[in-house]
């Protein structure tokens, strides 16, 4: 994760970071104000800030390969309120999985380095937490389901085991007070004959009973917040049409806070409360579900739900693409990165990274483009 | 159309992959993949075959141009019966029929450059010159796209949505009437996906070619199709024009599945009465008795447990399989 130089450093700034946090918010957003940039974060920044659960603030992560450093993630903040369900979109390589692997050390390092940033999970930052701590909340108050659940079950334990491991460690239950959990667990996900079930292993499984046990998993000890990293794309669309529906109910009875990385937009209007649009690890646009979809100001994601053909309503002779190829960022981005692919490009877009414009309540969006004047954003 | 001779007609046909077991790898049943179906493809059009992954739309397309062969049945393309030629006779025929594949990185040879790729059928097939067949390579790469700078390049210098146009470029080298496209955007970006689409009705539109169109997204096979066909379980349980189809599915199991897309857009998917199936597709080696759909069909009857219903002529170009249409007439 971070370096064992910069570690020790980061640490002693986390130390004053949490003892000075309310001066320290309210001196950088009188910095921002004196500099007269709208960034993220108004007026209310230190109430949201103590009710969501999960907390980011200008991560970013570098891929050090030997072709030079890959710049993934480029200082993404955003947050997550308890039980709502933040959609995240974008193409393969926007950086959404890795944003999220980034938040719970999951990525391997080397190559990966996350350079700074924070992330308040209940009060402490999990950058710079010990390892050990870290593997304490994963699993435990942070679950995960992974895209493919064939290969993030072990084929060689059965599901009983694999659905009792984090029962155990975590939460230190004993064999059959574990073994009576995982069948509730099992029965909650809408697995019939449970208690039988548990004995299976993973191949014995289809497809989307696989990732409903992969979900149990990732529920087994009550987590705050579940991050589902495409937990559906590998799935048909009746199997898939099972999941979502599950994740409704379990919504209502659980309550907890997800984060829903997709690059299916029906899904996200079917499920989100919130939605984060990623591109070239970037964060370019945020707003809640129906805003985001009746109103949406960045050309990328203008352009991203024209492209989507649908099953129902008008057919189009011709579908709209965009053009060219999303980029690989060999450098910490000091223009938009959209702005080869963007129809809207203006000369600024290629010597200034824009930033964040808040459009409405909730609503940002990092674009010199206007779409209801169709000329820049200011001067 | 409907008048014309098919290109492709495709009459009972079965592909079963035999089971052996035990010690003396004995034959013990049959995967029944594929298990008679029939289907008229006509010159210039799109036919869309959709369904879950594991019904069968992949191995209909491979055995429509006999990349298998075949248990039973017959195939015509363009008037000639491949369903029984042997190898060598088959090759003649090969120029004439296609197949593009699904992931672009598996079917290229990573060792190959993109002229050699797209320049193998050529040499196989036809007799030119070196420069003939560079000049027809650029040629094709134009068509598709590629700039011809890229042509001494190898597979893994391309991104996925360049590599599907090198496979592209690759099935239209012999000049072919009828592709085989087994989900060829399944493995791409969205936005990738578009520029796939496009690419793939341009070429039609100029060259006049006839296309089996397979894949599992429902929403990109109604832009791109003519006729659409939905298999379950190796059988096809609806065939009809593609407005038909999808304003008014005829079978249960067609409504479950365009039910079952997410619409992107929130209001109208809050409001939207969703069909959940229940359960997996049955193992094909162990097929239900009667209709096939009955284990997930929510409109089960007793009759449909115990008989297959018969494909059923709507009329203007429809068909379906289902007992609830008997009753209705």
């Amino acid at each position: 994760m971070i370096g064992p130089t910069s570690d020790r450093s980061s640490r002693t700034s986390a130390a004053f970071w949490l003892h000075n946090r309310p001066i320290m918010l309210r001196f950088m957003q009188e910095r921002r104000e004196g500099l007269g940039a709208r960034v993220e974060g108004s007026a209310d920044s230190v109430s949201e800030t103590a009710s969501s659960v999960l907390d980011v603030k200008d991560l970013s992560t570098v891929f050090r390969t030997r072709q030079g450093d890959v710049h993934a993630v480029n200082s993404v903040s955003f947050d997550l309120k308890p039980g709502e369900l933040l959609g995240v979109v974008g193409e393969s390589g926007s950086g959404k999985s890795v944003t999220m692997m980034s938040l719970i050390g999951l990525l391997p390092v080397p190559p990966a380095q996350v350079n700074g940033g924070h992330v308040s999970f209940a009060g402490r930052d999990l950058l710079r937490m010990q390892e050990e701590q870290l593997r304490a909340v994963r699993g435990a108050e942070i679950g995960f389901i992974f895209q493919d659940p064939m290969t993030s079950l072990n084929p060689v334990f059965t599901v009983g085991f694999q659905l009792t491991e984090p029962l155990r460690l975590h939460m230190g239950l004993s064999k059959p007070a574990a073994r009576a959990r995982a069948v509730e667990l099992l029965e909650l996900v809408g697995i019939s004959d449970a208690e039988r079930r548990l004995s299976d292993y993973p191949h014995q499984f289809s497809g989307g009973m696989r990732q409903r046990v992969m979900i149990a998993i990732a529920l087994a000890c009550d987590p705050k917040v579940l991050i589902a990293d495409e937990p559906t794309t590998a799935l048909d669309v009746t199997i898939q049409a099972q999941i979502l529906e599950l994740v409704r109910e379990l919504r209502q009875k659980l309550g907890m806070a997800i984060i829903w990385i997709t690059h299916d937009l029906g899904v996200i209007a079917g499920i989100a409360d919130r939605v984060m649009v990623m591109y070239g690890g970037q964060v370019v646009e945020q707003a809640p579900v129906a805003e985001l979809f009746a109103n949406p100001q960045h050309p990328y994601t203008r352009a991203l739900l024209q492209t989507v053909p649908s099953v129902r309503g008008d057919r189009p002779d011709k579908l709209r693409v965009i053009e060219g190829q999303p980029p690989i960022l060999f450098d910490f981005p000091n223009a938009c990165s959209f702005q080869d692919r963007c129809r809207h490009a203006m000369d600024r877009c290629l010597k200034q990274n824009p930033p964040h414009y808040a459009i409405g309540a909730d609503h940002l969006t990092a674009c010199f483009w206007d779409p209801s004047t169709g000329g820049a954003r200011d001067g | 159309m409907a008048e014309a001779a098919p290109l492709v007609s495709i009459r009972e046909l079965k592909m079963h992959f035999p089971i052996h077991a035990g010690v003396f790898r004995r034959h013990v049943g049959d995967v029944k993949a594929v298990d008679g179906i029939s289907l008229d493809i006509f010159e210039g059009e799109t036919l869309g075959l959709v369904g879950e992954s594991g019904c069968g739309k992949s191995t209909v397309g491979r055995a429509t141009i006999r990349l298998y062969e075949i248990t039973d049945g017959a195939i015509q393309i363009d008037g000639i019966d491949i369903s029984k030629t042997p190898s060598a006779e088959l090759r003649e025929i090969r120029p004439k029929m296609q197949m593009i594949f699904q992931d672009p990185q598996a079917s290229l040879n990573p060792r190959m450059t993109v002229a050699g790729i797209v320049g193998e059928p050529l040499l196989e097939h036809q007799e030119l010159s070196p420069e003939e067949r560079n000049e027809r390579v650029y040629g094709l790469m134009d068509a598709v796209g590629l700039n011809r700078a890229f042509a001494n390049r190898y597979p893994h210098e391309f991104s996925g949505g360049q590599r599907q146009r090198i496979g592209i470029a690759r099935a239209l080298a012999l000049n072919p009437k009828f592709i085989v496209c087994d989900e060829p955007i399944a493995a791409l970006d969205v936005s990738i996906q578009a520029q796939v689409v496009n690419l793939l009705e341009e070429l039609q539109e100029q060259l006049g070619l006839t296309y089996l169109f397979i894949s599992h997204d429902l929403s990109m096979v109604r832009h791109i199709a003519d006729r659409v066909a939905v298999m379950y379980l190796g059988k096809i349980v609806e065939l009809a024009p593609r407005d038909a189809l999808y304003q008014s599915p005829a079978h249960p199991y067609t409504q479950a599945l365009l039910s079952a897309v997410p619409e992107p857009d929130p209001g109208q998917e809050a409001s939207r009465q969703h069909i959940i199936l229940s359960g997996d597709v049955p193992s094909p080696s162990n097929p239900p008795r009667g209709c096939n759909f009955c284990t997930r069909c929510p409109k089960v009857m007793d009759l449909c447990r115990e008989v297959e219903p018969p494909v059923r002529d709507l009329g203007s170009g429809r068909y379906a399989a289902c007992h609830l249409l008997d009753q209705e007439q």
